[in-house]
């Protein structure tokens, strides 16, 4: 061996002419090592793919002619991009290489933006200024940020743009579940607007529980929520017996009886079914409470809690007082006040108690509860947080109760704990997390939720977008969100309308729910006697629809002064209601708009005039459309429907003058059969305004 | 002394490549466990969850629900499904036993690219044969996205028959009957251009009926073209300018 290496040693470095030589072998061959790694590079490669993918199509010479080699880059300094992707996606900007199956030839989908504008990392993220594969999309030690899989790529439109947008399904609904399901409460989550995210739901007070419920039922919710309800919003906070038995001890202990919050009714009536039915049925309760039927389908709306055993929760005192005036318990309540009448009263109460479940607490069986206890309890209220999202008596809300989510999109992977198995990215961990919180370590608070695979990717979607791009881009670049107005209407009227609670369903002047119609012009839109025999006895207008304003047992008084401050205070300054008269229109006219009704707008494949012929179920029934909106409303809608009420689903016809005058005739000489705005349900309706319209 | 050399370096070498490697990979490699079937099928079919849509990357609406037969085409239990498809799409779970129906379901989420994507359900039969069923899915980028949400707010009541408990469908009542967007033999034939005309000027441009109103002041022109690409990607049998191409990732 020695021999060997001795004499190889003099072959090649002997004497001082073949040492040189062999050094200037080595020198140079050392030289060539940056040029041939350039050469056989990942993007030449690619580029020389492209070329010969390009040669067989059919517009290959224009593709050529686009056709840029080198290192390609995007420099946005504003934006901090510094973007090479398109040294190797060459195909991007190519309309027609669109059939190409996979990146990186393939052309980018259409987007609102263009490449050159926004570069690609600040929507896909990984390492711009890479030029190899593992570099720009996996996550190296130098750069933790890698390419963002597909099913988040909303989040990053959520960096610039704070509100909702039609093309972000995904991220919209995860924003709307953050403040919906409550993570809020807990978690702060700062935009850089300085605004903090607000939650939309509202958990009910403790203060005053005894009241409403037994010990027994706040053992077995706490338990777990969902065998009472499979569609609360609870969280489960797997408690075990004996702390879920110290915590109901306490928060019975600790609730103060509220006046007015029980209440007898002096004439009880038998409880009847049927009446009950009828009258939770007219009343809409269904609107915004859910039953989960025999069949096990859920019936009714979320707005509300569902009802499927409420009787085995309420106390018949409390839900008697619940139902005549929900604002003395909770004044913030999304509930109306009925006025129901106190045989109302029984029917209603005697109906929901029989919806008990005998099985729900017959096994729960609680001895007397001890000072100890009710002081364990206490201290597991603070510690579990409860009252971030209720409101206790004697227990403050706590600040920062949980980890700020203000910058969770940015969150280094370094300082995250993995479970084992799982991908060690950013969206893995925060998905996970949502889904099994507790699983990443001993004496962790965060409740286990019940959300759907959907419902976690929206909500981690949503998360991604709170990031260190969307916390510091300059307003310039910022689209902001239309803020929640807070309006809220002045006087009686106001009262009145905080009462029924019209913002549970209705929207006006910005502020309200979106299950019935935009109250907003709804004074320049509807004839004032139309609208009290609405408040007296409302009907549908849409035959199509299964929600449906509930009666209330409101006084004359009361529906004059409603009516009176909606026809004054919600009016339209484009609608002039005494411009245009609501009679008197010529016989021409009219059957002008009649013509233009049935023919060139071909308005009866959504509208219903003559019950007999039209059968259109889109828009709202118009056989009594003359004795409902005014002409002034309907002349304006016919020129321009989305100027008066945005994103409603009638066309704009961009209608002459003429064409929108004859149509309003022929409208507005549609007053139906009587003074009743109830939907015509037969085919007499039609004939009468015929001849109405003949006159 | 040379061989000892040898091995020693040899050693070194292998545990610093070794733990090189596992370094290098940071997530752990996770287990499947394939149970074993009790039975065994002659026939795969289709229960539910075929051609949806859904958008890139993310969960189809509804389960893939498959069922095997036997010869006779009674359902078997305990037979062995496996799905699979390019990489990108992902199925939960992936392999499982079909229950006491002889059903197997899995959630879907469907690949990075816009485009149709081909699922592969398959299951053994006695003699150890493959068994397969193709299943469809389709995938929609950013365009058809919102031609989507156009279509839910604009077109659906009228051009889909079905109705559900929230939407009423219009159909049924309209005297010359719109084409629902899936029926791809018609839609087809109709350029780009002639649905864009139809779309932005109502029926009587192209001489149809006047039920279908004019869009053309609601809508705007890239709204138009959202919708068409949208009814292009979901159309049945494909359009010819998507072409039967298979997105891969």
């Amino acid at each position: 061996m020695k021999e060997k290496l001795t004499s190889l040693w003099q072959r090649l470095f002997g004497d001082s002419v073949r040492a040189f030589g062999v050094v200037s072998l080595i020198f140079l061959g050392s030289l060539a090592i940056a040029p041939a790694k350039n050469f056989f590079s990942e993007w030449r490669h690619y580029q020389h793919g492209y070329l010969r993918m390009i040669r067989n199509r059919s517009d290959a010479n224009t593709l050529q002619r686009h056709f840029q080699g080198g290192i390609q880059q995007i420099w946005l300094p504003e934006l901090g991009v510094v973007d090479r992707c398109t040294s190797c996606h060459v195909g991007l900007k190519e309309p027609s290489l669109a059939d190409v199956p996979n990146q990186p030839y393939r052309t980018h989908p259409v987007i609102p933006h263009k490449l050159e504008q926004f570069g690609c990392t600040v929507c896909h993220r990984g390492q711009g200024a890479a030029t190899t594969i593992s570099e720009a999309h996996n996550s190296t030690l130098a750069w933790e940020q890698p390419i963002l899989p597909a099913k988040y790529i909303e989040s990053s439109c959520g960096q610039c743009h704070r509100g909702p947008l039609p093309g972000t399904p995904q991220l919209n609904l995860g924003r709307n579940l953050l403040s919906r399901e409550g993570c809020v409460h807990c978690h702060t989550v700062k935009l850089s607007d300085g605004t903090t995210i607000k939650a939309t739901d509202d958990p009910p007070s403790l203060s005053h529980i005894a009241d409403k419920t037994s010990r027994e039922w706040i053992f077995a919710w706490v338990k777990d929520p969902q065998a009472y309800a499979s569609t609360s919003t609870m969280p489960n906070f797997k408690l075990s017996d004996d702390d879920a038995r110290d915590m109901s001890a306490f928060l019975i202990a600790n609730s103060t009886p509220l006046a007015g919050d029980n209440r007898g009714l002096t004439r009880v009536a038998p409880p009847d079914p049927a009446a009950g039915a009828s009258l939770y049925g007219e009343s809409f309760c269904a609107s915004c409470h859910a039953v989960q039927n025999a069949a096990g389908n859920m019936v009714g709306g979320d707005v509300g809690p569902e009802l499927t055993r409420i009787g085995s929760k309420v106390k018949l005192g409390w839900l008697l007082a619940w139902l005549s005036n929900p604002r003395t318990y909770d004044a913030a309540t999304a509930m109306p006040y009925y006025r129901f009448t106190d045989s109302q009263l029984a029917t209603l109460s005697g109906f929901l108690m029989a919806k008990a479940d005998a099985d729900y607490l017959a096994n729960v069986k609680l001895d007397p509860a001890t000072p100890e206890q009710i002081a364990h309890g206490k201290r597991l209220v603070s510690d579990y947080g409860c009252a971030s999202c209720h409101e206790i008596a004697g227990i403050k809300k706590p600040e920062n109760f949980a980890p700020n989510l203000s910058l969770i999109g940015s969150k280094p992977v370094t300082q995250l704990v993995f479970l084992p198995g799982m991908q060690h990215t950013l969206p893995d961990y925060i998905a996970t997390k949502i889904k099994q919180p507790r699983a990443f370590g001993l004496g962790l608070k965060m409740p286990q939720y019940t959300f759907t695979p959907a419902q976690i990717d929206a909500l981690t979607t949503a998360l991604l977008s709170l990031n260190d791009r969307s916390s510091t881009l300059p307003t310039s670049l910022a689209v902001a969100a239309t803020p929640e107005s807070d309006y809220r209407p002045a006087g009686k009227a106001g009262k009145l309308m905080t009462d029924l609670a019209c913002f549970s369903c209705h929207r006006i002047n910005g502020h309200g729910g979106d299950m019935a119609p935009d109250l907003t012009w709804e004074g320049s839109s509807v004839q004032r006697e139309w609208l009290v025999e609405f408040f007296k006895n409302p009907g549908t207008l849409r035959p199509s629809l299964i929600r449906r304003m509930p009666r209330f047992n409101l006084t004359d008084a009361e529906v004059n002064e409603l009516t009176d401050y909606m026809m004054t205070v919600y009016q339209n300054p484009a609608v002039d209601r005494d411009s245009m008269p609501l009679s008197g229109y010529s016989q021409g006219e009219v059957e002008l708009g009649r013509q233009l009704f049935y023919g060139k707008y071909s308005c009866q494949g959504c509208h219903i005039v003559d019950t007999k012929t039209d059968k259109g179920y889109i828009g709202p029934t118009l056989t009594q459309v003359g004795s409902r909106l005014t002409a002034a409303w309907m002349y304006q809608w016919m020129k321009n429907p989305q100027a008066l009420r945005p994103g409603t689903i009638e066309p704009n016809r961009a209608m002459s003058d003429e064409d929108a005058r004859a149509l309003t005739a022929f409208l507005i000489s549609q007053k139906g059969g009587g003074k009743s705005p109830l939907p015509a349900k037969g085919a007499g309706n039609g004939a009468p305004a015929e001849e109405v319209a003949k006159k | 002394m040379n061989r000892r050399y040898h091995a020693v370096f040899s050693l070194v070498f292998t545990v610093l490549a070794a733990s090189l490697a596992t370094s290098c990979s940071r997530s752990a490699s996770v287990t499947v466990i394939v149970a074993k079937p009790t039975a065994f099928g002659a026939a795969i079919v289709e229960s539910s969850g075929g051609k949806q849509f859904a958008q890139t990357g993310s969960l189809l609406a509804q389960p893939v629900i498959v069922q095997v037969n036997d010869e006779r085409g009674t359902a078997v239990a305990g037979a062995l499904v496996e799905f699979a498809a390019v990489p990108g799409v992902t199925f939960d779970p992936p392999t499982a036993l079909t229950d006491s129906s002889g059903q197997v379901t899995t959630s879907v989420s469907l690949g990075g690219m816009a485009g149709r994507y081909q699922i592969v359900a398959f299951t053994t039969d006695k003699s150890h044969k493959k068994v397969e069923l193709k299943i469809e899915e389709i995938a929609l980028g950013y365009q058809q996205a919102l031609g989507r949400h156009l279509n839910d707010q604009y077109c659906e009541r009228c051009h889909n028959p079905e109705s559900t408990v929230e939407r009423v469908s219009n159909y049924d009542n309209l005297e010359v009957k719109p084409h629902p967007f899936t029926e791809g033999d018609t839609l087809n034939k109709i350029s780009d251009a002639d649905l864009t005309a139809i779309i932005t000027h109502g029926g009587p441009a192209l001489n149809k009926s006047a039920l279908m109103p004019a869009w053309g002041n609601t809508l705007s022109k890239s709204d138009i073209q959202a919708l068409i690409s949208y009814i292009r990607a979901i159309s049945d049998p494909p359009s010819r300018s998507v072409g039967p191409v298979y997105a891969k990732n």
